[in-house]
């Protein structure tokens, strides 16, 4: 399998045909496999230094499941996660425990990420202790230092996770994540759990600390509007497969995949002349469980473009149709993609169109 | 929830609405009144300003201890365990009388025990010997039995539980199927082999009456164990680089406080029940120390000529186990006010 890459900058972290099996088993002592989720399924993907690949697909695709398989969260059934070279996915120990200085979560439940038994300054302190950086008092001032960074004040590190808001808390978690200093941060929804208030301030923090620290961020979200915002290359999933993967401007202007086409034509447009005009290609059945996944292409059971012996049984491979443009798609060769362009002026979509906020 | 206003010097009206408890199960309301304070001193710039610096600090045992407090039956429960440990420490100094002495004045002519009098405030037993310095000296035995053979339970319970529910794997399948097959089992009945394979001792009593009851607390912390380590904090814990013996002591330890002090108090009602089940049937600690079960067993062939030789003892053990229950009853409600009746 080819590997998406971009054609210039350098890859700061490789994703290489990642499988994510979670077994389904049954039996009370004895226990035996009866099957399998194929929550990630065959991934293959790279992530530029400095840059931010945003990651969209609907829930239950596979997305943070992805994010705790890169970080090695959740250990990959097979396939490997290469950092720098090196692949994470054979560490252990000590070993993994090290490279985790280098990359980092933010979580999308603020209030279930924080240990609500610690103060926040053990909560940011802990990485620095955990890996010997610095004195007690080193390790005080540096929490107080992160505090600031990340707009909450130094002075409350002696307060616990409860006094602080939703937003405030997210703050808190982002300290805790650049406490060790990481190139690398995995975004799982960071945004979704928070006041649609707060949200702006949250990605424009995100937007500032990859400017002042050289952060390389894997931004995982289901909000279109909020993907095309910060993102500069966005990677879509269906079921556990990258479908589409391209720079921001072109998959949002010109998207080739059949899911994308249909995924973008779905977001309202805050133009109510624009809002007339667009064609919804609507999607029909819902997604196919990932315990069972369809045969051949994961998509040819909702595609209004299916081909009948071709797409429900060959594997469609994900290919680069243009350059940096990487599809994975049948009935794209070339530059004859397109099938189902319904109202193609109309795709464009407008940033702040939320899609509204999934529960955790 | 009714909100008591904080206490002392410095306290300030602008976090009436703040009740610091575990922050989601309030519910978003209260929550969000309280910290706006903190975020409008945050400002829109996400710079902070010293006026955040107002907002006094809660913590939260002290909001649990505040809310434990209220509860006037737990703090009944409490006087009453205070009073009973007290008896029982100072009973070489408080009792009236030699608790094995037999005195020829503790029998009427006849050779039966005599009822309460001014010499034996609360009459004599079957030997003549004093009845209230009996019931001071049984709760020696009644609390050391109950508190360490708990502890025992107790620590057990914790290193099984955290094993099987964190390591998951054969650990689990083993320890857990290990805890059904004793609960399955009669503990009465094993717990009877236990002590008439080894000698009846106060100390094999304490080893038996713990082997016999770690199986709930391993069960509770097994469950607790399992819903804390999927929480996203301690994912966080694990990527910042904590060892998974830092895991379960920083993050998931602190958590179960609550299940194992509520526990250990009705535990501690439980064991002491045991501890005079067992004693009653002449298992537990041998005469002549006194204990309630004991007591009881001896006195029962007098219940109609001398009822207060089995209504006594019995009273010291029913107290005893409610007093242990109330207090339970009230620290489940104060660690988790959402669940509470009243």
């Amino acid at each position: 399998m080819s590997t998406a890459a971009a054609t210039d900058g350098d890859t700061l972290v490789r994703v290489e045909d990642l499988r994510v099996h979670f077994p389904i088993t049954s039996g009370v002592i004895f226990q035996r496999k009866v099957g399998a989720v194929y929550a990630v399924d065959g991934l293959t993907f790279d992530v530029m230094r400095g840059e931010t690949l945003g990651l969209v697909g609907e829930s239950g695709c596979g997305k943070s499941t992805t994010g705790r398989a890169i970080l090695q969260l959740i250990r990959p059934t097979t396939g490997r996660v290469l950092y720098e070279g090196g692949d994470l996915a054979n560490l252990k120990g000590r070993k993994l425990r090290d490279q985790r200085k280098r990359m980092q979560m933010i979580f999308q439940d603020p209030y279930a990420s924080l240990n609500s038994r610690m103060t926040i300054g053990d909560i940011i302190g802990e990485p620095l202790l955990v890996h010997k950086m610095g004195s007690t008092a080193e390790r005080k001032a540096k929490v107080r230092e992160l505090l600031e960074t990340v707009g909450i004040n130094p002075n409350t590190l002696n307060r616990y996770p409860h006094e602080f808001s939703g937003g405030q808390r997210q703050r808190i978690g982002i300290a805790r994540a650049l406490a060790v200093e990481p190139n690398f941060i995995v975004c799982d929804e960071p945004i979704s759990a928070l006041d649609v208030s707060i949200r702006a301030q949250i990605i424009n923090l995100l937007r500032q600390l990859q400017r002042e620290f050289g952060l390389t961020y894997l931004f995982i979200a289901h909000d279109l509007s909020v993907v095309r915002h910060i993102s500069d290359r966005v990677a879509v999933m269906y079921l556990g497969r990258v479908v589409e993967l391209a720079e921001n401007a072109v998959l949002y202007g010109e998207p080739m995949h059949p899911y994308t086409q249909a995924l973008l034509s779905a977001v309202p447009i805050p133009d109510p002349e624009a809002e007339e005009r667009r064609r919804p290609v609507v999607l029909t059945g819902d997604v196919p469980s990932p315990v069972e996944p369809p045969s051949g292409c994961h998509f040819h059971t909702r595609c209004p473009a299916a081909r009948e012996g071709l797409c429900d049984v060959e594997d469609p491979e994900l290919n680069e149709v243009r350059p940096g443009h990487w599809a994975a798609c049948h009935l794209i060769t070339g530059s004859a993609y397109p099938h189902i362009r319904a109202g193609e002026d109309d795709l464009a979509v407008v940033a702040g169109a939320s899609e509204g906020g999934e529960t955790p | 929830m009714s909100y008591v206003p904080p206490e002392g010097p410095g306290s300030h009206k602008t976090i009436s609405g703040l009740e610091p408890e575990t922050e989601i199960d309030l519910g978003l309301g209260s929550t969000v009144s309280g910290t706006s304070e903190i975020a409008s001193a945050v400002g829109a710039a996400g710079m902070w300003s010293p006026d955040a610096l107002l907002i006094e600090h809660r913590s939260l045992w002290g909001e649990i201890w505040r809310r434990f407090r209220r509860d006037k039956f737990a703090m009944v429960g409490v006087v009453a365990i205070i009073i009973l440990v007290l008896v029982a420490i100072l009973a070489p100094w408080i009792a009236p009388h030699d608790p094995t002495k037999q005195y020829d004045s503790g029998l009427t002519m006849q050779g039966m025990p005599v009822g309460p009098s001014h010499e034996f405030w609360l009459g004599t037993d079957t030997l003549g010997r004093d009845l209230l310095s009996r019931l001071m000296y049984g709760a020696r035995v009644s609390l050391v039995v109950g508190v360490l053979a708990n502890g025992f339970a107790l620590v057990l319970g914790v290193i099984f539980g955290l094993t099987a529910g964190y390591f998951r794997g054969w650990a689990e399948t083993l320890l857990m199927r290990m805890t059904d097959v004793m609960m399955a089992f009669p503990i009465i009945l094993l717990a009877v082999a236990l002590v008439s394979v080894l000698k009846p001792s106060i100390w094999i009593l304490i080893l038996v009456i713990g082997i016999v009851y770690w199986t709930p607390m391993t069960r509770v912390i097994h469950g607790e164990v399992l819903s804390i380590r999927e929480k996203e904090f301690v994912d966080a814990a694990r990527l910042t680089g904590c060892s998974s013996a830092r895991i379960l002591w920083r993050h998931i330890l602190p958590h179960l406080v609550a299940v194992i002090l509520v526990y250990t108090s009705l535990g501690l009602a439980t064991t002491i029940l045991f501890e005079a089940t067992l004693s009653y049937i002449g298992l537990g600690v041998q005469p002549p120390t006194p204990s309630w079960g004991q007591m009881i067993a001896e006195g029962q062939n007098y219940y109609l000529s001398a009822p207060h030789l089995v209504l006594y003892p019995g009273l010291a053990i029913m107290i005893t186990v409610l007093a242990f229950n109330l207090v339970g009853d009230g620290l489940r409600d104060a660690f988790d006010p959402q669940q509470r009746r009243r």
